[in-house]
């Protein structure tokens, strides 16, 4: 069967539904619609506004953590550059390495999965969709405190990290690192909200007949992530919690003159640390999986393998921390096991490069610009995981540990791991959202650009760090002979910024005048495009029931069609974990502003906790009085479901 | 003096913030001594056979792309895979693997025997010093059985060339991480632990080390040299080292110690033989045989030790030194009197 045709498109023909009035969006989705106007938009639980609003916002950070970037290789252009002091710059590089880790990075691959991932299990929403919408709003409004506390100069300044005793109290004065440590409380309840509601759609709302088999790589990549989250943010959340008590009511965790130590914070830290960089980066390799396999047209050789090399990386995952902490006096012996481990990882990793170059050895390839990036992720990430064996050696890694080597090494494996993958899956999906393409031509500038602007910045990193340039440094003097080479990677710098311009503007132009997408311009094999582009509230009408691992490809991928469910009050299968067969209907929950006001009431107690321990006291009524607003059922909606009740 | 050091002179009327005096070696691919000779041969081993991987990787993936058949998305995917076994495919990437794993092998391998050549540095005779990091400075202590013999120094190590050296580490205020890449690895100074660093230059010469660890406001300017010359000359050093300051020998230089005693430098610096006994900052009994100041911000001379004296702030702004207006002719005696501490 033809990708233009797939067995499915039956219902109402492809065109964009947000223009039409918000009676006749009622009339033919029924629940699953909006209600009109801005308060609609502000009370939406449709997981691809959220997702959609999520990855704009993302987007928006990654944007603003690039111009610190650039900022900071403006400074370092030259030696004894006095364009930015060290009070300025500590502050940019913490909130860039903040923003990138916390409010991009992390946030827009989940952002990627709150949108992606419903349409291609064919559920008709996310999991706990008022969830979504909170975990979106509790986001948003903590990176706007963050900016808006480095617009007022008291942005962080101890590092991404925030070590102890450099953020503690007695050295870290001020409010700057309480700002980080509230930042951190922010994403670690947005990020595990949105996990478990991953985990939710894909174990409980798949369509029937996706048995495990059936899963697409990408919502495996997705579920791994999850988990990792769900059991890498506790690390994390005892840490930034502890550094706030220390800070705000005196406990000495972290104060080695009062019994506390200041290695624990670094354990704590990198116990959630590492696994962060494969939160970021196993959603990178899903979007490679997906566009790998569409644009060779096939399916991607080793299924198993890589499902098997992505649960094995989410355990070794959790077995690495301590390679951040070599330079200390941790035991050797107990070093040279991280340094077993890291190496290990890369056996998972590299089995699915295999799989990858395999599948692209005997496929028929298309050449568009998704898989330009694609190609662009390999080239960059081998390399970033080649150092990464390097510095997972302990002796090589106390010579370039916390050097420009590690920065160079870091940026190949993050924005070639995962920005490579994250553009490429931005011209893939991008029909999805607004049913038009990204233009091709301004694609390959903006993929060529930025693939060599991005090496001309990063790759001389590695030799000044092997010249024994340090991280964290605002200036540097000119007879240490680094110079040259950080000029070269500031103006690297500065082309990557004008590939992401050109990206901005290919969006801005071809989300009016594109071309027109249609369900599925790719000819691709997985769920999302066998409904419109962008898809209807409600996503699938009817939902589907899939027979095959590649259910658009293969002859009777499609089994058939879900009856029997309403759209008003809104309805979907619930189908059992394995095998995904139905199990029963669930009236979903209806859009409702609760969860915005449930996070201004959170974020008053986050922010107020930072200036008083009793913020936290009296901040939890407001709390308490929405979240129970939240779940109070409406006597309509009761109604509704009384009516649709089936007695057995 | 280069060009944006003439530009800042104009700039702060005295001294630039700029290039300090001593360039000194940094480069970890240049060791000067066995600890970074040894990693220096693990860098040699993990570089040729990363290089290697890379280039048959990607090759792989290139030559893979470059030879593929042209597809178009309007046609009909393959899906005969997902109904046989690709047999050749799966041997091809299970041999991909195995040659992964083995190459890790050998790599962990020459980590581990590596890593017992580090720990294996032989020290007996050892030069004990204890090295402490501050916000943003280093200070030495030289120990010595005999403690009359155990003298104190700040940012510049002297170490005698072929002498194993075991530095032990502390920190008073956060974490610093000491490195000299021509000498060996980097070691964390972190406050309420002690841990130790042993190394031995085998070359004379002039090494820098900074800190590594961001410690904050100035962790861009904490610099330490380490000396390295032959044994007799070490201890020549480490003799003169170990004498109080010369009583000042003229009226200027007496001035100038008056001056010390009486503002507020005594409070912070000490200067062994006279009253001054502060600890807060670098000790300066032999302050002008050093190459800089302000751990590596400065060279030492006469006009940037006054510039640095009227006001720190310029040079290194966050230093906990404050600023001293000091009249000029007090500023010159002081400045005089403190040149005299060779």
């Amino acid at each position: 069967m033809t990708a233009a045709s797939p067995p499915a498109a039956a219902g109402p023909v492809s065109r964009p539904h947000r223009r039409e009035p918000a009676f006749e969006l009622r009339q033919r989705y029924g629940g699953w619609a909006d209600k009109p106007g801005f308060l609609g938009a502000l009370s939406t639980v449709d997981h691809k506004r959220i997702g959609r609003r999520f990855i704009v916002s993302a987007f928006a950070f990654f944007v603003l953590g690039g111009i610190l970037a650039a900022l900071m290789r403006l400074q370092l252009a030259r030696p004894d550059s006095a364009l930015i002091g060290p009070d300025l710059y500590n502050q940019l590089f913490t909130t860039h390495g903040t923003t990138m880790m916390f409010l991009f990075a992390v946030p827009i691959m989940q952002a990627m999965a709150v949108y992606i991932v419903p349409l291609m299990v064919g559920a008709r929403n996310i999991a706990f969709p008022r969830l979504a919408a909170y975990a979106y709003w509790i986001y948003l409004f903590g990176g706007v405190m963050l900016y808006a506390a480095l617009v007022l100069d008291v942005g962080p300044d101890a590092g991404w990290f925030s070590y102890t005793p450099l953020a503690g109290p007695e050295y870290g004065v001020g409010k700057r690192s309480d700002f980080w440590a509230q930042l951190i409380t922010f994403t670690e309840v947005s990020g595990l909200v949105v996990s478990v509601q991953l985990i939710v759609t894909i174990f409980k709302l798949r369509a029937p007949g996706m048995v495990l088999t059936r899963i697409p790589l990408l919502v495996w990549t997705m579920l791994v992530t999850s988990f990792m989250i769900i059991f890498a943010m506790p690390a994390v959340m005892v840490a930034s919690t502890s550094l706030i008590l220390d800070r705000l009511v005196g406990t000495h965790f972290f104060n080695p003159a009062e019994g506390g130590d200041a290695l624990l914070w670094q354990h704590l830290f990198w116990f959630f640390g590492h696994p962060e960089v494969y939160f970021i980066f196993l959603p990178g390799l899903g979007f490679v999986s997906t566009i790998v396999g569409t644009f060779a047209r096939r399916p991607v050789f080793g299924y198993v393998a890589i499902v098997l090399s992505l649960i094995a990386t989410g355990f070794f995952a959790f077995g690495l921390w301590v390679h951040h902490m070599f330079a200390t006096n941790v035991p050797e012996l107990g070093k040279s096991f991280f340094t077993a481990a890291s190496m290990v990882i890369a056996i998972p990793t590299a089995t699915q490069i295999f799989c990858w170059i395999a599948t692209l050895w005997t496929g028929r390839i298309v050449w568009r610009t998704p898989l330009l990036f694609i190609v662009g992720f390999f080239l960059i990430l081998v390399l970033g995981g080649l150092t990464g064996i390097m510095l997972a050696a302990v002796p090589l890694d106390l010579q370039i540990h916390d050097t420009f080597f590690v920065v160079a090494h870091l940026h190949y494996v993050l924005i070639g791991g995962a920005v490579f993958p994250l553009f490429g899956a931005f011209y893939y999906w991008f029909p999805k959202f607004t049913g038009r393409l990204l233009d091709e031509r301004l694609g390959r500038w903006n993929f060529w650009l930025f693939f060599i602007g991005f090496n001309v910045a990063f790759f001389p990193m590695h030799i000044l760090g092997l010249q024994g340039m340090p991280r964290r440094i605002y200036t540097y003097a000119a007879d240490t002979g680094w110079g040259p080479l950080n000029l070269i990677s500031s103006l690297g710098a500065f082309t990557i910024a004008l590939s992401v311009l050109l990206f901005i503007v290919n969006v801005a132009w071809s989300a009016k005048r594109g071309l027109q997408a249609g369900r599925d311009p790719w000819g691709a094999s997985t769920l999302e495009w066998a409904t419109d582009s962008p898809p209807p509230p409600g996503n699938f009408h009817p939902p589907l029931a899939v027979a095959g691992r590649e259910p658009l490809w293969e002859e009777g991928g499609i089994a058939g069609r879900v009856d029997g469910l309403h759209d008003d009050p809104p309805e979907l299968l619930v189908t059992s974990l394995l095998d995904a067969t139905p199990q029963h209907r669930i009236v979903f929950p209806t859009p409702t502003i609760w969860p915005l006001v449930a996070a201004i009431a959170t974020t008053v107690l986050f922010i107020g906790s930072i200036f008083t321990p009793w913020a936290i006291v009296w901040g939890s009524i407001p709390v308490a009085i929405t979240l129970i607003g939240w779940f109070w059922p409406s006597k309509d909606e009761t109604l509704k479901h009384r009516k649709v009740e089936v007695k057995p | 003096m280069n060009r944006a050091h003439r530009a800042a002179c104009c700039a702060v009327g005295a001294l630039a913030p700029a290039a300090a005096a001593a360039a000194g070696m940094h480069d970890a691919l240049q060791p000067a001594g066995p600890q970074a000779g040894h990693v220096h041969a693990l860098w040699l081993l993990l570089l040729g056979v990363c290089t290697l991987v890379y280039i048959l990787v990607v090759g792989a993936l290139l030559i893979g792309v470059a030879r593929a058949r042209r597809g178009d998305e309007r046609a009909p995917a393959d899906v005969a895979s997902l109904a046989q076994d690709e047999p050749r495919l799966r041997q091809s990437v299970g041999a991909a693997i195995g040659i992964s794993i083995a190459l890790l092998a050998v790599l962990f391998g020459a980590t581990v025997v590596t890593d017992r050549a580090l720990a294996r540095l032989p020290l007996d005779g050892a030069l004990h010093i204890k090295l402490t990091g501050h916000q943003w400075w280093w200070e030495a202590s030289y120990d010595d059985p005999m403690v009359s013999n155990i003298f104190s120094t700040a940012n510049e190590l002297h170490i005698p060339v072929g002498r194993p050296v075991l530095l032990t580490l502390e920190a008073s205020d956060v974490i610093h991480s000491v490195w000299f890449p021509d000498l060996a690895g980097k070691k964390d100074l972190i406050p309420g632990r002690t841990a130790t660093l042993a190394l031995r230059a085998d070359q004379p010469g002039l090494y820098r080390g900074q800190c590594a660890e961001f410690c904050g406001y100035q962790h861009a300017k904490m610099v330490l040299y380490v000396v390295a010359e032959p044994a007799a000359q070490y201890e020549q050093w480490a003799a003169h080292s170990r004498a109080s300051a010369p009583p000042p020998a003229n009226d200027e230089t007496r001035r100038g110690q008056q001056v010390f005693m009486q503002s507020t430098c005594a409070m912070c610096h000490a200067i062994s033989g006279t009253i001054a006994n502060g600890q807060q900052a670098p000790d300066l009994t032999h302050v002008a045989s050093r190459q800089t100041i302000g751990a590596g911000t400065l060279p030492n001379t006469p006009s940037a030790l006054a510039a640095w004296i009227i006001d720190p702030q310029l040079a290194k702004p966050g230093a906990n030194m404050p600023p001293n207006g000091l009249p000029p002719a007090d500023l010159q005696a002081l400045v005089a009197y403190l040149r005299t501490l060779q």
